[in-house]
């Protein structure tokens, strides 16, 4: 049985530009699925066909069961969307928009005055309900738009980009609430160009580039392919650069990478802190010393990296990126 | 089904009633036409610049062209007055072109439509909802061009009924006009492409009819294009129902001359016909 949320082979095409390139998705009821890439990837592209805002040229989708093509009016009744642009009206309350919205989904106006007085609550509106939303702080905006997309409880749920643009308290503040959210059994699927974002709320993550799904797992399998850990090494002075590099040789599983102008060294080893400690021990016996050093485990960004063999902020075109990304899929 | 949680059937219980269409199309358009009805009491300044242009284009014609302009086979200002007020008039009714285009545009820049056509709402709603409020907002906007039309010296000549049946085809011209708008906004990047976009073809086809002059005095092709024009059948009908032509004045034998009410009703009704199809089949496919 497919997914809440299921896709297979979504093309869509802008003129020349091959937008979606053959997307496929499935996630599972009740789990949060992080759709990771750069500006561009196809990561809007791929959440407005889902929540019936674009027609594909070709493909299919479900969603919580329905066919979005065939019948896009009953997804609509199953799913709440919350933009990249926090798509609230400014110029009418926190109260006035929850309840538009409320109505809109067919809940009768007492029903939607007593649900948006409850998400008011709930999202820490509740003192600011009666002014306008353009009084509100981003921060504030982003949680009014949350709420709107909850306003039915609906059991799908999309956001793009969530916290684009949020400082990270806010940030901070968004992930709890979109946490409670999934722990009461909301499927969601959730576009980010934040690595960390995706490895923190997502069960599942699937890295899109060029309107293609590259690669998909758990946040752990895919920091596995990337190779295991590696001790990185500041050194005070630059005449202690090939000593340093000298001492890493001596417990490295590879080759050891030198930067010059940041006088950082790095090394990929096993064994752990029990390691770094003894390397700690052999660089403070030679006199070199250090600025930083610790243990690194690959980042998302590492991932992303040997995935496409660009960095996921750096957008790159060409031939060759794409060739490499549909190998990484291998 | 069981592993949906209880607030999650509670919620599409909720959203799952879609009634019957026309009822459900009804109550969203009327949500969508409240919604910009408490934005246009937020930001009066709206109501109150468009009532600037016409209350000054009333004054400036009334006492800066008002004695040398002659309309039919009368010289004074006091006949080029009463002329004038119905087209100032429907010139302002059709402004409401650039305020429901500008809305619309707004929305889909700041990625309101996106949200509304997520949820289950009647497709034509936004804009029918937006239309109507731009409807209100006319209403208002006549109402206090009309005091103001009173007050330099404007007159009625026929009873209460006739004059409020001018004012209802007025409406009903704004209205039409406002669906132009709605594809415009639909159309255009910018709120600011749609307020020029809904204002600049507005000129000549406001200039080019009988709205300020008499089109007997024009070349003869383009008092063919004023005869036509569905503005001047508005304007025309708006004369006769109000008892404002001039003494001596003569339609011409053009059809919609001759029944400007008709020739009003059928142009708003089409104008309405063709642009709502066609903004609202814009709608769905919008992107931002």
């Amino acid at each position: 049985m497919p997914g809440a949320i299921y896709a297979e082979g979504l093309v869509k095409t802008f003129g020349d530009v091959r937008a979606l390139d053959g997307v496929d998705l499935d996630v599972p009821e009740g789990t949060v699925l992080g759709l990771l890439g750069p500006n561009g990837a196809g990561k809007t592209t791929t959440v407005r066909c889902l929540t019936t805002l674009l027609r594909p040229d070709s493909g299919r989708a479900v969603v919580a069961g329905v066919d979005v093509l065939e019948h896009p009016d009953t997804v609509r009744r199953s799913i709440g969307l919350s933009g990249q642009f926090a798509a609230v009206d400014e110029y009418l309350t926190g109260r006035e928009n929850l309840q538009m919205v409320g109505q809109l989904y067919q809940m009768r106006a007492k029903a939607a005055k007593r649900r948006a007085t409850e998400l008011l609550e709930q999202f820490h509106l509740a003192d600011a309900a009666d002014r306008p939303a353009k009084t509100y702080s981003g921060g504030m905006r982003r949680r009014l738009d949350l709420a709107a997309a909850l306003v039915v409880s609906p059991p799908v749920m999309f956001m793009d980009e969530p916290t684009t643009g949020l400082d990270p308290r806010n940030r901070q503040q968004l992930w709890e609430v979109i946490k409670q959210l999934v722990s009461g059994g909301t499927t969601l699927l959730l576009t980010t160009q934040y690595l960390e974002e995706a490895d923190h709320l997502a069960h599942e993550i699937a890295v899109v580039d060029h309107g293609r799904v590259i690669a998909k797992g758990t946040s752990d399998q895919l920091k596995a392919r990337t190779g295991g850990e590696r001790v990185e090494v500041v050194v005070h002075e630059r005449d202690h650069i090939r000593d340093a590099a000298e001492v890493l040789r001596g417990f490295g599983k590879g080759e050891t990478t030198v930067e010059e102008h940041t006088r950082k060294l790095t090394v990929p080893v096993t064994g752990g802190a029990k390691l770094l400690a003894e390397v700690i021990r052999e660089l403070d016996s030679r006199g070199i010393e250090m600025d930083d050093i610790g243990l690194r485990r690959p980042t998302l960004d590492d991932v992303f990296l040997s995935l496409t063999g660009h960095a996921a902020e750096t957008e790159t075109g060409g031939q060759a990126v794409r060739k490499n990304g549909k190998e990484a899929v291998k | 089904m069981s592993a949906v949680s209880d607030t999650a059937q509670a919620g599409t219980a909720q959203a799952a009633a879609p009634g019957n269409p026309v009822g459900r199309a009804v109550a969203d358009s009327l949500v969508i036409a409240r919604r910009n009805l408490i934005r246009m009491r937020r930001i009066p300044e709206m109501l109150i610049f468009g009532l600037i242009q016409p209350i000054m284009f009333v004054v400036l014609f009334t006492y800066v062209f008002g004695g040398s302009i002659q309309v039919g086979s009368s010289s004074s200002t006091q006949a080029y007055r009463e002329f004038l007020m119905a087209g100032i008039f429907a010139q302002t009714v059709t402004f409401a072109t650039a305020g429901a285009g500008a809305g619309i545009a707004d929305d889909m820049h700041k990625g309101l439509i996106d949200r509304f056509r997520s949820l289950p709402m009647a497709r034509g709603a936004v804009l029918t909802g937006r239309t109507l409020a731009d409807l209100v907002q006319t209403a208002l906007t006549l109402l206090v061009l009309a005091v103001v039309a009173v007050l330099v010296g404007w007159r009625t000549h026929e009873n209460a009924g006739k004059v409020l049946a001018g004012f209802a085809l007025l409406l009903l011209l704004g209205y039409a006009f406002s669906w132009i708008g709605a594809l415009i906004g639909l159309s255009v990047r910018t709120p600011e492409a749609a307020t020029s976009g809904g204002l600049i073809w507005l000129f000549p086809l406001t200039f080019i009819s009988n709205a300020f002059v008499d089109a007997d005095k024009m070349p003869a092709f383009l008092q063919h294009i004023a005869e036509w024009n569905p503005f001047s059948a508005t304007v025309q009908a708006c004369r006769e129902l109000f008892g404002n032509l001039p003494p001596g004045f003569q339609a011409s034998d053009a059809w919609p001359m001759q029944h400007p009410v008709w020739a009003s009703l059928i142009w708003s009704v089409a104008i309405i016909l063709v642009f709502r199809t066609l903004a609202v089949r814009k709608y769905r496919s919008a992107t931002a």
